[in-house]
């Protein structure tokens, strides 16, 4: 219950200040973003994060899962270890590097954002499946499944909830990192932003960083009733007793 | 039923977990696989289900090579229980006992009939725990639930894998006992895992103690307990040997039948005469239907007339199919040098003495039959 009051006033606080800012004709000798700026660059930065987030998880499942499998084991140390360091770069760097790499625009943006997404993602799914009790999968061979068997009937289900997990950090990650786009010919709400930053006006600066934190924040929110609803209801039987 | 010859298991890194292990398990018996740990008990079990490979030897099961079947197919018409945490958790209870049916294709009212069956079967009600989850129940709850799944498609072979080894004591007792009256009804070949050789002693018919991967002992609990073949098995059975022979026989098996009884409003003069005929210096006290009151015996003759003056009233009794061990501790604790055994109506069936006792041991001991 205090939960939801605090991430409601938040949300009503990120929502007040934006609508407060681009209300205003001018901070200082500065003209504010109008709200259609504001709308499409809204936009553009949730399809950017929504790509990025896309590739990030058609790589990072699959492949988190694939390196549980019997053969595939010893490659989950380098494989989770590249993934880390990749994450561990500050993201402004990354998206800088992209620049000599792949030139302006939006492509050198989203291969860094995907770049930086990916390790939680691909962790979690690796750890979700290796997490299970091995006994029960013993049990589970025990009584004559398959390994295809197995993975559909027990080991997915039962590693979805830190799946979903993953997949949810590393939109709300996204959408932050997303902001450093524009640097490199990308769009979105970090146009506003560094409009802001260039200038060294706070309030234009917060005009594209306090929408940019509504979205993690309400994304984040939205993942997460996702994530409990796909959760197998006697794993949550289990968290509640526990 | 289960033959095993020869069976060996060595590890790549070298490890030799079972050294030709041998013996033969008839249909419809219960056989414990029972040592310390590390002993490759809980490995032969797995290797009769292709759980783990065998590295040489044989194993038939009905007459079959079992390396000649699929071991998926093999695993699905043997049943396999281990500790409760073997349960899925994200399933309910239904669908945890329904699995190999499904596996093996069975229509779903099918399925729904034996799930409700099996549940009844372990005692619990299907309507209540068909839809709960395996983390609504208690550990002995779950452990039938396990029980039952493993009996979900009504395999002939049992494979159990120290089941009630996470349970407390008291509630383990009772389903060791729901077990044994369970396999009354099922006669299922069972292999059995345990480290308890009290366990061992009270569901096996037959016993293979086993040491570092070798089978010591191959035979029944009264084997092990009174002809053990060498020290280790000596020191495993332990110095109370005679005490656990005592959960190998049952009162029926060396009660004294069909006591002489009185009934309340018989005199006592009567009673003397009984006792001087009989030979003997006590009776047991029925009412006018039978049923067991308590005793007289011949220091009490001079306090009254009639029996229901002079009797000693008590609720003390066994039933026939009571083990020794059990009867005698209601004798220590209640002082009674006879025990009263009586039948579902609690009319007198037999008395038991410390003397029955002691036959019915050297009897076991001597090698005579169960």
């Amino acid at each position: 219950m205090r939960r939801w009051s605090v991430l409601i006033a938040l949300l009503v606080a990120l929502l007040g200040l934006t609508v407060w800012i681009t209300s205003m004709d001018k901070v200082g000798i500065y003209s504010v973003a109008t709200w259609e700026t504001l709308a499409n660059e809204t936009m553009n930065h949730l399809e950017m994060v929504f790509i990025a987030v896309l590739i990030a998880i058609s790589i990072g499942v699959p492949l988190g899962i694939l390196i549980t499998r019997p053969g595939f084991k010893k490659s989950a140390l380098p494989v989770i270890g590249t993934a880390a360091v990749g994450q561990s770069i500050p993201s402004l760097a990354i998206i800088a590097i992209m620049l000599p790499l792949l030139g302006l625009g939006l492509r050198s943006a989203i291969v860094a954002l995907v770049i930086y997404a990916l390790l939680p993602v691909l962790r979690n799914s690796y750890a979700g499946i290796r997490k299970i009790d091995p006994a029960i999968i013993e049990a589970a061979r025990g009584m004559g499944m398959n390994r295809t068997q197995i993975a559909r009937k027990i080991e997915l289900p039962l590693a979805r909830p830190v799946i979903m997990a993953g997949i949810r950090i590393c939109t709300v990650i996204t959408v932050g990192t997303a902001e450093l786009a524009v640097l490199v010919g990308g769009k979105g709400l970090g146009a506003i932003t560094f409009k802001g930053v260039f200038a060294m006006e706070p309030l234009l600066i917060l005009q594209g960083a306090a929408p940019t934190a509504l979205l993690a924040i309400a994304l984040g929110f939205m993942l997460e009733r996702i994530e409990s609803w796909m959760t197998p209801r006697g794993l949550k039987v289990e968290a509640e007793i526990a | 039923m289960i033959k095993l010859e020869k069976v060996t298991k060595i590890y790549p890194d070298g490890t030799e977990a079972v050294k030709e292990v041998s013996f033969k398990v008839e249909k419809g018996e219960l056989c414990v696989l029972l040592g310390p740990s590390g002993c490759g008990k809980t490995t032969t079990m797995k290797m009769i289900n292709r759980l783990i490979p065998i590295t040489s030897g044989k194993i038939y099961v009905d007459g079959m090579d079992i390396t000649k079947v699929d071991g998926n197919e093999l695993r699905r018409n043997m049943g396999y229980a281990i500790q409760e945490i073997g349960l899925f958790p994200h399933m309910t209870v239904g669908k945890n006992i329904e699995t190999v049916p499904a596996l093996k294709g069975w229509p779903k009212a099918e399925r729904k009939r034996r799930t409700d069956e099996l549940l009844e079967l372990v005692r619990m009600t299907p309507e209540e725990f068909k839809v709960k989850y395996p983390s609504e129940l208690s550990g002995g709850q779950r452990q039938r639930v396990g029980l039952a799944r493993a009996l979900g498609s009504d395999p002939p072979i049992l494979l159990m894998d120290e089941p009630f080894g996470a349970i407390d004591p008291i509630t383990r007792a009772e389903l060791q006992n729901e077990f044994l009256r369970i396999q009354q009804e099922i006669k299922k070949t069972i292999i059995f895992v345990t480290h308890d050789i009290y366990e061992a002693i009270k569901m096996g018919d037959k016993i293979a103690l086993m040491k570092e991967g070798r089978l010591v002992q191959y035979g029944s609990p009264a084997d092990l307990i009174y002809r053990p073949k060498d020290k280790f098995v000596e020191d495993f059975v332990g110095v109370d040997r005679a005490l656990k022979g005592l959960q190998l026989i049952r009162v029926k098996e060396v009660m004294t039948a069909s006591p002489p009884t009185i009934k309340t409003d018989e005199k006592l003069i009567a009673a003397e005469e009984r006792m001087k005929h009989e030979g003997i210096d006590w009776l047991v006290v029925v009412d006018d239907d039978g049923k067991f009151l308590g005793w007289l015996s011949l220091s009490d003759l001079g306090k009254g007339e009639r029996v229901s003056e002079a009797m000693r009233p008590s609720s003390v009794t066994a039933t026939a199919n009571t083990v020794l061990n059990e009867a005698l501790s209601l004798m220590l604790s209640s002082g009674l040098i006879t025990l009263a055994v009586v039948d579902r109506d609690n009319r007198p069936e037999g008395v038991l003495s410390f003397d029955d006792i002691r036959r019915g041991l050297s009897e076991v001991s001597q090698g005579e039959s169960r």
